[in-house]
């Protein structure tokens, strides 16, 4: 029993996940079930499994670490499902998916999303993340008769798949040079020998890299993110762009910032390109899209490039500024998304930046909520992200890297360009006569509102969330 | 630092408009008119709760008064923690006062989406208060920011012609300098953190903190670039004229008699105090700078066809006279140019008042579309007679104080910028004295103008005071002068200390303040400590271009 403690909050989802599916096989054709209130219990439980064990260090199998950091992440993960559930259900029924399979889906990928951040053994980590990107795949194409939701979930597998090769091939190089994929047994290899040094390490740490930074939409291996934001469901979009995030430099954060950090010599000057790159490209490309969720989706590259800044600084307050900013960007992202995919419609289920067009007039109270949620994107005070950016430039700025610190504030105010454009249409441009946004459910009103009021407390007083992230990472580094 | 009154005059200050922007939320949006009456109320509700500052404040105390302060993010030293000092007090009640005008004068100019008006202009004035009384760096930053928001909105989407534009232009222009000085602020914490293991972001220590010469140099060109762009000066003014001339009347009129004021209080409550080596290392620079805005800020001015870009040209003139007595680092420039701010608001804002009711009436702002408005709308024209011989500077009234004490100030450094800088000042009298030649006399040619009605008694009531204020200033600004003593004694003793012996001791009994105030202690004990006095021992660098690597308790993990 001893060994099912740490993987308690992972084993309720699943258990969720598995209940979902059943209750959808018995459902009857046409007889409504209220599938995500399994989910959301699930959810609940594991929040509440990870409470119980916040600061107990627990081990299942010696593969999987439930420490701060990776309850930290659950807190996250837990917080972007159960906003994704509640926002899901209208676009359910509006799209009619087959709800069981996408609650099922969207719980098992959280399993595999919690399993990642406490997975302590490379290969471990590698199954997670098939876990988590199976699920996300299918969800991408979960429209079947949408041509291009179909194409969007077809580039992300290639391309995932690669990915997951190249990562692969990271663990078998590493596994040649220390033979063990247990993390805490090749930080102790790296560490007590001075020949670790040579191609082989390059490429098995290159491999790596590349491999999270496929997942976290690094460029230039981001080419994926644009087209598979666009064409999943929007719903599926936000908790995407958030949740496989979150998962994914989590294990980053481990892996690099622990086992490989006595190597940091080797890879961080890439990782320093990498980062300004992102930033850059996500910033500059994203100025040029007109549809939403492909801009959405270019702001989303340059939040990896600004958590990147966070990896490299890699001193104490980088590692828990990491922790602060996922928590801070899942809850606005989710928000933006969320408040996109309840103004589409089935006619409309693009996400064009003209639909934006005067929703003040007809919808003020998504017109409020959306600039709350697009401020906190640009990170401006008093929102969680102007706290968020403020902690990962501070912990830059702390290391002396001011280039990129420097970098970083730039492509901020570039990209507050584009957020802005948004706000520019909804307040400041008449509405286009023919499209009447559908009307805000009392439910989706309720979600997104905890969401942006949660954004300002985290912006006026993070201060209880600070210390938490900082106690998080106190147990791992 | 004390709060004599033990009671937190200063929240209440800055959150009466906050309250009254809240409560608006719940109104209908269409009963309008209590939308404006609640608003009114609020603004005069704030404007009355600052004037216990007037009475209350002690002018003889150098301590920061009225202070409060909380744990706000304990983890990383960030406080809730409010002061004035008599600078702030003067600049705490230009801004309520001009909340009181700016809300009362949009009562008829505003027709659509009454309520999130009066929301983002009340919001506005809980964040211009906020950054006067932050003592926080970190808070006066986030108040710094939410400013830019409501502003924003104001111009887009009550502007006139080209708001998009012009809105975007002063967000991205205003922001891009913000975030750089976000990176100064950094730089100063942790290096404060490497010198003394303590993590705060409390600007009354920093004031008080030797930083390395270097690392002075580069934050003081990371804040240089937020504040010049605010104030703003040559060559960063260019969003200046479009924000202010697409914006509505009450946002031009805080545009420029507060929010403008943001930059030269960054300047004289961070920059002098906190980096003051550097600061004497760019006066050439910014006195350069400075000139050049007066004289191409007053010749383009000329140069208007459009009545509301003039006054916002005129704006960058005299802003950068502004500069120019600040920069002069004693304590006349000093004083002249805190008063010259003052003055600046009150004219300024009363012109853009003047184009206002213009406009309101006419919908053009060309000057060339009014003629002989004197003998239409007599009133008006007595009003505008009067704010614009304010402008320029003449004898009596408010412009002339300041004026006079910049340029004592800069003729000790200079002669000859004293010179260019009355060159300047002879310019604004001719652009202004131009436009109102252009305006009000002669005979009314166009035919719209034979009809429009002289100002009514809520618009004088908008005018009342700020002609009382510049008569005030003008006539007897002892009372004014008084306040900034301590202040402006506190920043010469930092930044320029050979000037702060006299001045500390003409105003002050040295000895008394002693214990109090370590500022003025360094001006009584070394009058003539040189600014290349070394830095106390605890703060000794070993070289220029490097703090130390920050060996940071929190650090764990090995570096590079």
């Amino acid at each position: 029993m001893d060994n099912l403690q740490a993987i308690m909050p992972m084993l309720i989802v699943t258990l969720a996940a598995a209940a979902t599916m059943l209750a959808e096989s018995f459902r009857l054709k046409d007889e409504r079930m209220p599938l995500g209130g399994l989910g959301l219990i699930g959810l609940v439980g594991a929040a509440a499994a990870s409470i119980l064990l916040w600061n107990r260090n627990t081990t299942s199998f010696g593969v999987v670490q439930s420490d701060n950091f990776a309850l930290f992440i659950n807190f996250v993960l837990v917080a972007v499902g159960i906003l994704t559930i509640l926002l899901s259900s209208q676009v359910i029924d509006r799209e009619e998916l087959p709800a069981g399979e996408y609650y099922s889906l969207v719980l098992f990928s959280i399993a595999g999303m919690m399993l990642m951040a406490a997975a302590t053994d490379l290969l471990l980590i590698f199954l997670a993340l098939e876990v988590m990107s199976l699920a996300v795949y299918v969800l991408t194409g979960i429209r079947r008769t949408d041509a291009a939701g179909t194409e969007a979930a077809f580039k992300y597998f290639l391309l995932g798949a690669f990915s997951s090769a190249f990562f692969l091939y990271g663990v078998a190089f590493t596994y040649a040079i220390v033979h063990s994929t247990r993390l805490e047994a090749v930080a102790l290899a790296v560490a007590g020998r001075s020949d670790v040094s040579g191609p082989l390490t390059w490429l098995a740490v290159g491999l790596l890299l590349v491999g999270f930074a496929f997942k976290v939409s690094a460029v230039p291996f981001h080419m994926w993110t644009p087209d598979a934001y666009e064409g999943a469901p929007t719903v599926v979009t936000g908790f995407m762009s958030t949740g496989v995030k979150a998962a994914a430099f989590a294990a980053f954060v481990r892996v690099f910032l622990s086992s490989f950090e006595p190597l940091r010599g080797e890879w961080v000057t890439v990782l320093s390109w990498i980062a300004v790159a992102t930033m850059v490209v996500g910033t500059v490309v994203g100025v040029a899209q007109s549809n939403v969720k492909r801009m959405l989706a270019y702001s989303s590259i340059a939040h990896a490039g600004y958590l990147l800044v966070g990896i490299i600084a890699g001193n104490a307050s980088g590692k828990s500024a990491i922790l602060f900013y996922l928590l801070a960007y899942a809850l606005t992202n989710v928000g933006a998304f969320g408040v996109t995919a309840l103004l589409a419609t089935r006619e409309r289920p693009r996400g064009d930046l003209a639909d934006f067009a005067g929703l003040w007039h007809s919808r003020p109270v998504m017109a409020a909520l959306m600039t709350i949620f697009l401020l906190s994107l640009g990170g401006f005070p008093p929102t969680a992200g102007f706290v968020a950016k403020w902690y990962v430039f501070g912990a830059a700025v702390q290391e002396q890297l001011y280039g990129l610190a420097i970098i970083g504030v730039l492509t901020s105010v570039v990209s507050v360009f584009y957020y802005l454009r948004i706000v520019v249409l909804m307040y400041m441009t008449d509405s286009r006569a023919e499209y009447e946004p559908p009307r805000l459910t009392a439910t989706g009103l309720a979600t997104l509102g905890v969401a942006a009021a949660t954004v300002f407390y985290l912006g006026v007083l993070p201060a209880r969330v600070i210390e938490l992230a900082t106690r998080s990472i106190d147990t791992i580094f | 630092m004390n709060n004599a009154a033990h009671f937190p005059l200063l929240s209440l200050i800055l959150f009466t408009p906050l309250a009254g922007a809240i409560l608006l939320l719940f109104v209908n949006k269409r009963s309008e008119n209590a939308i404006r009456w609640i608003a009114n109320i609020f603004a005069a509700a704030g404007f009355l709760a600052s004037l216990p500052l007037w009475f209350w404040y002690d002018t003889k105390s150098p301590a920061w008064q009225f202070v409060e302060k909380l744990p706000w993010i304990p983890s990383i030293g960030a406080q809730y923690f409010l002061g004035v000092d008599g600078f702030s007090v003067l600049l705490i009640l230009l801004t309520t006062m001009m909340g009181v005008i700016a809300v009362l004068s949009s009562w008829t100019a505003i027709t659509t989406r009454v309520k999130e008006y009066y929301v983002f202009l009340l919001v506005l004035q809980t964040g211009m208060i906020g950054a006067f009384v932050s003592l926080d760096f970190l808070l006066f930053f986030l108040f710094w920011e939410v400013m830019l928001v409501p502003m924003y909105f104001l111009i887009g989407i009550w502007g006139s012609d080209r708001r998009l534009y012009s809105a975007i232009k002063f967000f991205l222009y205003t922001l891009a300098g913000s975030v750089v000085m976000l990176l100064g602020i950094l730089a100063i914490y942790f290096s404060y953190h490497t010198m003394t293991g303590v993590w705060t972001f409390d600007v009354t220590e920093f004031q008080r903190f030797n930083l390395d010469r270097n690392l002075q140099w580069w934050v003081f060109l990371a804040f240089f670039l937020g504040f010049a762009i605010k104030v703003p000066m040559f060559p960063f003014h260019t969003w200046l004229p479009d924000a202010h001339t697409d914006a509505p009347t009450a946002g031009s009129v805080i545009l420029a008699a507060v929010l403008l004021k943001m930059g030269t209080y960054g300047f004289i409550r961070f920059s002098l105090p906190i980096l003051p080596d550097a600061s004497r290392e760019f006066v050439p620079m910014i006195a350069v700078l400075s000139i050049i805005g007066i004289v191409y800020g007053a010749l383009v001015a000329m140069a208007q066809r459009d009545w509301k870009r003039l006054v916002a040209y005129s704006s960058v003139s005299h802003m950068a006279l502004v500069m120019l007595g600040m920069f002069a680092l004693n304590p006349a420039g000093l004083k002249g140019s805190i008063i010259q701010q003052l003055n600046h608001g009150i004219s300024t804002g009363a012109l853009f008042l003047i184009v206002g009711i213009v406009y309101e009436r006419r919908h053009t702002r060309m000057i060339s579309e009014y003629t002989g408005l004197s003998s239409v709308m007599p009133v008006y024209a007595a009003v505008f007679m009067f704010m614009m011989l304010s402008s320029i500077g003449l004898p009596g009234l408010n412009g002339f104080v300041g004026e006079f004490l910049i340029l004592q100030g800069v003729f000790v450094v200079s002669k000859a910028w004293a010179a260019v800088a009355a060159t300047g000042i002879v310019l604004g009298a001719a652009y202004m004295l131009w436009l109102y030649q252009r305006t009000m006399f002669g005979t009314v040619e166009n035919p719209k103008n034979e009809k429009l009605p002289d100002l009514n008694l809520r618009e004088v009531a908008t005018f009342v005071p700020l002609m009382i204020m510049a008569l005030w200033i003008g006539l007897y600004p002892k009372p004014f002068l008084d306040f900034l003593d301590t202040s402006v004694g506190a920043v010469v003793a930092r930044v320029s200390p050979q000037y702060s012996g006299q001045a500390v001791t003409k105003q002050a009994d040295c000895p008394e303040n002693v214990a109090v105030n370590k500022f003025v202690l360094a001006g009584c004990e070394t009058p003539a400590a040189a600014p290349a006095a070394p830095p106390p021992p605890g703060n000794v660098q070993p070289a220029p271009g490097s703090t130390p690597p920050p060996a940071t308790p929190l650090k764990t993990t090995g570096g590079q």
